[in-house]
């Protein structure tokens, strides 16, 4: 199954896919030799899907994940990312981008250490020149909305890995982007913060946002309504499973 | 949904933010911050505090000299080499200055005052005690030429050039180690083989500059004259009507030599002003001097600002793909950090100002009669080359953030 022919793909009738991957590659050059990160991915995502992608150890789940968010360029192929070519955006293009429409969640949250949850929380809106006080406030009910509202005002290091994601996810919504990209999201954390996670991501998800999950975990990978299993750079397998 | 790829000029980090953001990221490494300010610091201090120092010797220079009189012309005898050409194979010796001379000066309309002088070494001696010291001879007029001003007693009386009586005036040093708790005026105090009445002390001046009052002996001109055995003059002092009549006083007194000396004005003609403006000139360029001196401090904390931020990229380089990640580009980050440099220069420079203005406000209460004071040029120099040193030395580890990929920069631990 590819993702041309994917059930989702169907459903959406005439409109442009969120994302479409065209014989999409990356290589790296290690020494003399080339490692081809993405050997060829096609791949395409409607708005709204919620989508884990899976795969061994060094596959290019990170490396798809990183295109797919613009910080990275495919070699050869193309993207189209809600119907326009990527290809020729400028790096100021693709930051607005990133900005406005891609809300990225890390294993290792990528927290702003000296900055509190509600600060780290507003950096999108201030990045994109909004009023401080519009952002606080704004930080304050996304971190409220998550359960954070007592830990708005404490550094990251006075939060626990739960709290830290769950600041996280709340800076990756704070634009309303159209997509959510989460690499390991659960990597660092304990089985209860994990699915506390995860049923953030999926609630974000059912507000009509795209979540892409890169997990080895397929506890968590198999919560996802659809599951695309990646090896050596290319997509192995790409199965849709009905909800429940 | 539209994909909205417009780039708005007026959107991104708002200036405030970004500098809020660059105070709280110094804030957050205060050894970095602490090594920058203390570099810059300095730097700055060492501009402020060298350039007060050069000024302070100017005005103490001017002070002095302002104190001999600005409007005084000075009238050597024998032409200085610095007119060019060659000097006379004949018919070299310069014609003496003269009381004459000095009398035909006098008269001009461009001459307020004019004093001779008549200079040498005596003995001086009242009872035992006794000292070798200068003996002046000159004229009444000189107390208003030269700002002399008394302690007791009077200055030497006014009249007729030509004649004088055996009167002195004597410094206060003079009068200390001679008389002692005796009152001196009134007493006959011994010149050379002369007995001259004493009619006035002059008040002690403690002026280091020019002649001290305070270790002369002033006499009439041609008691002077006699006892050195001379019938010429040492100088002319002349007093010109302001300091606008000077030129007039300066070609008149030439002129009227001239015409004395056969056609020659053998004479050097030398103006205050002239010295001041020389003195002034060199106590300028030395402060100029001094403060490019202190400048490469300046640059030397420039380099070390560098460094600091450098290090800041490299620490930071994991926040640098975050704020890729969530949409920052190359150039907000650049701007970021130049902040973070040019803030660490302005307080930097503000330490230095704090430090220098201190430093010299120290030097004033230790030492209150040197007139030490900050150029106002030299502290706002000081504060812009810092700033530009900062901002300058930023600019290549700002770009160099700007330039990270956000990938690799994510990757880093
Ligand atoms: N910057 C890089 N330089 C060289 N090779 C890289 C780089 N990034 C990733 N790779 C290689 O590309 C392949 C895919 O990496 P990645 O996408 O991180 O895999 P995954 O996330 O599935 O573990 C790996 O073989 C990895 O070694
Ligand atoms: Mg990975």
């Amino acid at each position: 199954m590819t993702a041309g022919d994917s059930g989702q793909g169907a459903a959406s009738g005439g409109r442009a896919p969120l994302i479409q991957l065209t014989g999409a590659e990356r290589t790296y050059m290690v020494g003399h030799s080339p490692v081809h990160a993405l050997a060829g991915i096609d791949l395409a995502v409607e708005a709204g899907e919620y989508l884990s992608i899976m795969g061994p150890s060094g596959s290019g789940k990170s490396t798809l994940l990183h295109v797919i968010g613009l910080l990275d360029r495919p070699d050869r192929g193309a993207y189209l990312l809600e119907g326009r070519d990527t290809g020729n955006l400028s790096e100021r293009e693709r930051a607005a981008v990133r900005l406005a429409r891609i809300g990225f969640v890390f294993q290792s949250f990528h927290l702003v250490p000296r900055l509190t949850a509600a600060e780290n929380v507003a950096l999108p809106l201030e990045l994109a020149g909004v009023a401080p006080e519009v952002s606080r406030a704004r930080a304050l009910v996304a971190l409220a909305s998550l359960g954070m509202e007592q830990r708005a005002d404490h550094r990251p290091d006075q939060l626990s890995g739960g709290q830290r994601q769950r600041t996280a996810i709340a800076r990756a919504t704070i634009m309303r982007p159209s997509l959510i990209l989460a690499d390991e999201p659960t990597g660092n954390l304990d089985r209860g913060s994990s699915l506390e996670v995860m049923e953030l991501l999926e609630g974000l998800n059912r507000d009509g946002i795209a979540v892409l999950v890169v997990t080895h975990d397929p506890v968590i990978g198999e919560r996802a309504h659809r599951l695309v299993r990646v090896e050596d750079g290319k997509i192995a397998a790409d199965s849709t499973r009905t909800p429940p | 949904m539209k994909l909205d790829m417009r780039v708005d000029p007026k959107s991104g980090m708002k200036p405030l933010i970004q500098l809020r953001f660059a105070a709280r990221a110094s804030a957050a490494a205060p050894l970095r911050a602490v090594l920058t300010l203390v570099a810059l610091g300095i730097g700055v201090a060492a501009v402020i505090v060298l350039t007060a120092l050069g000024e302070g010797a100017r005005r103490f220079v001017n002070a002095e000299f302002a104190s001999l009189g600005t409007n005084l012309v000075i009238v050597l005898p024998g032409a200085t080499e610095t007119t060019g050409g060659p000097p006379p194979l004949f018919g070299t010796a310069p014609r003496d200055l003269t009381l004459d001379d000095a009398a035909a000066v006098a008269r001009h309309p461009a001459v307020r005052r004019m004093a001779p002088v008549v200079a040498g070494a005596a003995t001086v001696s009242f009872g035992a005690r006794e000292r070798d010291t200068l003996v002046l001879g000159t004229t009444a007029e000189f107390q208003h030429v030269h700002h002399v001003t008394m302690g007791t007693g009077r200055f030497l009386p006014p009249g007729d050039l030509q004649r004088g009586d055996p009167v002195a005036v004597v410094g206060a040093k003079v009068r200390q180690e001679l008389f002692g708790n005796t009152n001196p005026v009134g007493q006959w105090l011994r010149i050379g083989d002369r007995r001259f009445r004493v009619i006035g002390v002059t008040s002690p001046t403690g002026r280091s500059l020019g002649d001290n009052m305070d270790e002369m002996v002033v006499v009439p001109v041609t008691q002077a004259q006699a006892l050195f055995g001379v019938s010429s003059l040492f100088r002319m002092l002349i007093e010109a009507r302001g300091r606008e009549g000077v030129p007039d006083a300066k070609a008149a007194a030439l002129s009227i030599i001239a015409a004395r000396h056969e056609g020659e004005a053998d004479v050097t003609v030398i103006t205050q002003d002239a010295v001041l403006a020389t003195f002034d000139r060199v106590f300028t360029a030395l402060t100029f001097t001094v403060a490019g001196i202190a400048t490469i401090s300046l640059l030397v904390a420039g380099i070390l600002v560098m460094n600091v931020m450098l290090v800041a990229v490299t620490q930071r380089t994991p926040e640098v793909g975050l704020l890729k990640a969530l949409g920052a580009t190359a150039r907000g980050v650049r701007s970021l950090f130049l902040w973070e440099a040019t803030l660490l220069s302005l307080m930097g420079a503000a330490c230095g100002l704090a430090v220098g203005y201190a430093s010299v406000a120290g030097i004033a209460s230790v030492w209150p009669t040197f007139p030490v004071a900050v150029p106002a040029w030299a502290a706002v120099a000081a504060v812009v080359v810092a700033v530009c040193a900062g901002l300058l030395f930023g600019v290549w580890p700002a770009s160099r953030a700007a330039r990270l990929d956000p990938v690799a920069s994510l990757e880093r631990r």
